[in-house]
């Protein structure tokens, strides 16, 4: 009689092993059952083989305070916080030229050969001389890329295409390892280094918190929608129609009329798709393969 | 000491079952705090309508794989609309959910505080002022 | 086993004890983190990655190179190396262990760890990365524990543990390409993408960690009565330095790549590291790495030709210098050049440099400190076995 420790242990580890292994295979069974229960539903016309929604920005009418009206239209009804004028954490002081390092911005304006790196800067400059209005600056944002690199290496599918061709993010699923935002080729992405709510009711930076949209917790990294919580308010338009005026994103709402154009780019008798029919268009960075669904008149 | 003796593990184990039988005895007068009940006035229920998303009953036990799948289904699938009983309701907790159970110190916070719960839905998801 | 660990001499339990409170400091630094956010650290939107990965992808070389060790020995026979054999496994062991708790570092969510294995995603090199360096952990636990119990009983190992020697080896080498994929298959980092990335990576890795072995290796000889023997130290210097010139001469040839095809995006992250870089229209010139750039070359050239000198090899005390600052030297390269540089420029051809701040430090020591107390643990343990034996 007597068990020494050391067949104990070994017997009481492989019992835990046992233990873990069938806990851990009920659960990723329980996960399987409930995904595949959780895409149930019916299927309107807005599946995935019909809707890509894209934007086309005509820098030629949009200045810089255009595109920074737009960034605050976005900014505050999406609750992004404002870091510019924020001491960084264990720091009394803002530095010098504000705050960036803590920095979070889904659309933002950016010079030419930033957002257009590939076009040497004296191309951009005769390009855009006949074309950008004052400030010489076009906005940049989350592409959309129909083939993303983010979502090919997020290990937990946390940002993924939805249904409508947008480059979603589920935030309750975001681990915040960042790697998002090593692949994306645009750097479209921020992250939340720390807590957005100021206080209750305010975002540091001062904005107050609108009700109607979440904030973010510290720890996940966001960019933009393309307004999907406006999309789907309502139904997909039918061929050759507008989004109705609740559906419009904020970005193509504040903008100057006509400046950029929001549709389904599947839709060949949708607006953008007249445009692009009828203008000259850029993407950016297309040597990256991402096959980008925001697209630029220059 | 003698340790060959029994009457030393015998205190032991009588300490022992005494320390944890102490929450059951501090308690034995009543002063178990019951289970307190989430409140929902008549305003609430008028506002939307009688009947929650799904019976009460269910909901109790089950509000929490609700809303996990909801979000699953709005997030993912953009499935913003909820079939049951035919009602075509809006899946979202701040819209449909806060409209009626707008007072969340007094319906949610009462069985998740009893509980010790701490949902961390609140630190993104806002809670609406109350207006009943 | 493990008891063997719990005894030992004063200078042993000062030592443990001196770990001890560098991984307090570390766990109270991490704290302040986990409480506040990775604000806390020095990471931006720009440069999202930062120390933390920097140590993670440079320890993964380290625990890769145990293969270094197990290959001539299991494949190849080379009995000299028997007795270092589980001092490289233990090595692995610490390294992979170190690697995981960087991760969690730096993790937005840690506690959401656990998403990666209930949302399984096969087309992210993440994923695979979390199961290869796991079962490399646990392969090279089995291994070495196997393999001291068999020595404490004076006995040959198992048959049944070959098979998992025998995957431990091309396993190895998969973690620290699965490691180079997380940063090769990123089209928009252009320092990154290139096809030598891999190679690179498993060159330094066979010379850093056979370098920390040597080391280690020295010190076990002067604080135990544990000798890995003339032969196999000799030998492992050979290994060393033939990747390390490798590793340089795969250094030199992304230069060619970079300045004789002129192309903008190759060449402006060898710009910034080694002599500076300015943002498109302005004056100001970023060069903070500069100088750390050029030490590691200096380190790593000069190890190179310290090591080719035969009477390097026969001095021990040469040898540890020479591999102590090979080390360091690679330690800078892989960690700070590579994956700071690849952040800079940004995507929108921005400069925005990166300084650790003093929690991101301490954490990192911290988790540096529980590395070594593991190796120290898992050494005592072989070194008692083997000093036990040595004395019947």
């Amino acid at each position: 009689m007597g068990i020494n420790r050391r067949d104990f242990l070994k017997g009481f580890g492989g019992l835990c092993a046992v233990a873990g292994m069938s806990a851990s295979s009920g659960l990723l069974a329980v996960q399987g059952a409930e995904a595949s229960s959780g895409s149930q539903g019916e299927e309107k016309s807005s599946d995935k083989s019909t809707v890509r929604w894209g934007m086309l920005i005509d820098t030629r009418k949009m200045s810089e305070a255009d595109i920074k009206k737009c960034a605050e239209a976005c900014h505050s009804n999406h609750n992004v916080p404002d870091y510019s004028n924020v001491p960084q954490l264990g720091h009394t002081e803002v530095p010098e030229g504000g705050n960036v390092k803590d920095e979070i911005k889904w659309i933002w304006p950016a010079k030419p050969y930033q957002a257009f790196p590939s076009m040497s800067t004296s191309q951009a400059s005769t390009q855009f001389e006949h074309g950008v209005k004052s400030g010489e600056v076009v906005a940049v944002l989350c592409n959309h890329c129909e083939n993303p690199p983010c979502v090919r290496v997020c290990p937990t599918k946390a940002t993924f295409k939805n249904k409508q061709g947008i480059t979603m993010m589920d935030m309750h699923r975001c681990i915040g390892c960042r790697f998002c935002m090593a692949g994306c080729p645009y750097g479209a992405r921020s992250f939340n280094w720390r807590e957005p709510r100021m206080d209750k009711n305010t975002l540091w930076g001062g904005r107050p918190i609108t009700a109607e949209y979440p904030t973010r917790e510290r720890g996940v990294v966001e960019k933009c929608l393309f307004c999907h919580e406006r999309i789907e308010k309502s139904g997909v338009p039918a061929s050759g129609q507008d989004l109705l005026p609740e559906q419009v994103p904020f970005c193509v709402k504040a903008a100057p009329a006509g400046a950029i154009v929001f549709g389904n780019l599947k839709d060949p008798n949708s607006r953008i798709r007249e445009a692009l029919r009828a203008n000259h268009t850029v993407v950016r960075k297309s040597e990256a393969g991402t096959n980008p669904s925001v697209f630029y008149i220059i | 000491m003698n340790f060959t003796s029994k009457a030393l593990p015998l205190t032991m184990v009588v300490i022992f079952v005494a320390v944890m039988l102490a929450p059951v005895w501090m308690n034995r007068s009543g002063g178990m705090v019951k289970a307190p009940k989430p409140e929902i006035t008549e305003a609430q229920k008028a506002a939307f309508g009688t009947e929650c998303v799904r019976p009460a009953s269910w909901m109790r036990a089950n509000h929490m794989q609700l809303l996990n799948t909801w979000r699953d289904e709005v997030v993912r699938d953009s499935l913003r609309e909820d079939d049951y009983n035919d009602r075509h309701i809006d899946k979202s907790l701040t819209r449909t959910c806060l409209k009626c159970h707008d007072n969340k110190k007094n319906f949610c916070d009462r069985c998740h505080t009893y509980a010790s719960v701490k949902p961390y839905c609140w630190t993104c998801h806002v809670v609406p002022k109350e207006k009943i | 086993m493990i008891e063997r660990a719990l005894t030992g001499s004063k200078k042993y339990l000062m030592w443990q004890g001196f770990l001890t409170l560098l991984v307090l400091m570390g766990v109270y630094a991490y704290s302040q983190q986990y409480m506040n956010g990775l604000g806390a650290t020095g990471m931006s939107r720009d440069i999202s990655w930062g120390v933390y990965i920097a140590q993670f992808t440079f320890l993964v070389g380290v625990a890769a190179s145990a293969v270094m060790l197990v290959l001539p020995y299991y494949m190849h026979n080379f009995k000299d190396f028997g007795r270092i054999v589980v001092l490289g496994e233990f090595l692995a062991v610490a390294a992979v262990s170190m690697c995981l708790l960087f991760i969690l570092a730096d993790m937005g969510k840690p506690m959401r760890a656990v998403n990666v294995i209930l949302y399984p995603t096969p087309n992210s090199v993440l994923f695979w990365d979390m199961i290869v360096l796991n079962v490399y952990l646990l392969l090279n636990l089995l291994c070495g524990m196997v393999a001291m119990e068999s020595e404490r009983k004076d006995m040959p190992p198992p048959k049944w543990i070959k098979p998992f020697i025998w995957v431990s080896i091309p396993w190895a080498v998969s973690i620290h390409t699965v490691t180079a994929f997380l940063y090769a298959g990123l089209p928009g980092r252009h320092f990154w993408l290139t096809a030598i990335m891999a190679p690179r990576f498993l060159a330094s890795a066979f010379a850093g960690g056979p370098a920390l072995l040597i080391i280690l290796a020295l010190i076990l000889r002067k604080v135990t009565k544990f000798d890995a023997g003339d032969v196999a130290i000799r030998k492992l210097a050979t290994i060393t330095t033939y990747a390390a010139i490798i590793n340089v001469f795969f250094v030199l040839l992304e230069f060619f790549t970079a300045y004789y095809s002129n192309v903008p995006g190759h060449a402006h992250t060898l710009d910034y590291l080694f002599f500076g870089l300015q943002e498109h229209g302005s004056d100001v010139v970023y060069n903070s790495l500069v100088p750390w750039m050029w030490t590691s070359a200096v380190f790593n050239i000069g190890a190179i030709l310290l090591l080719l000198t035969p009477s390097t090899r026969e001095k021990m005390g040469r040898l540890a210098f020479a591999c102590t600052i090979l080390f360091v030297g690679l330690w800078i390269d892989k960690g700070i050049g590579l994956v700071i540089g690849g952040f800079i420029p940004n995507p929108l051809e921005q400069i925005r440099e990166y300084t650790p701040t003093a929690i991101e430090i301490m954490v990192t020591i911290g988790i540096w400190a529980i590395g070594f107390q593991i190796l120290t643990t898992l050494y005592k343990v072989a070194v008692s076995i083997k000093e036990e034996k040595e004395a019947a």
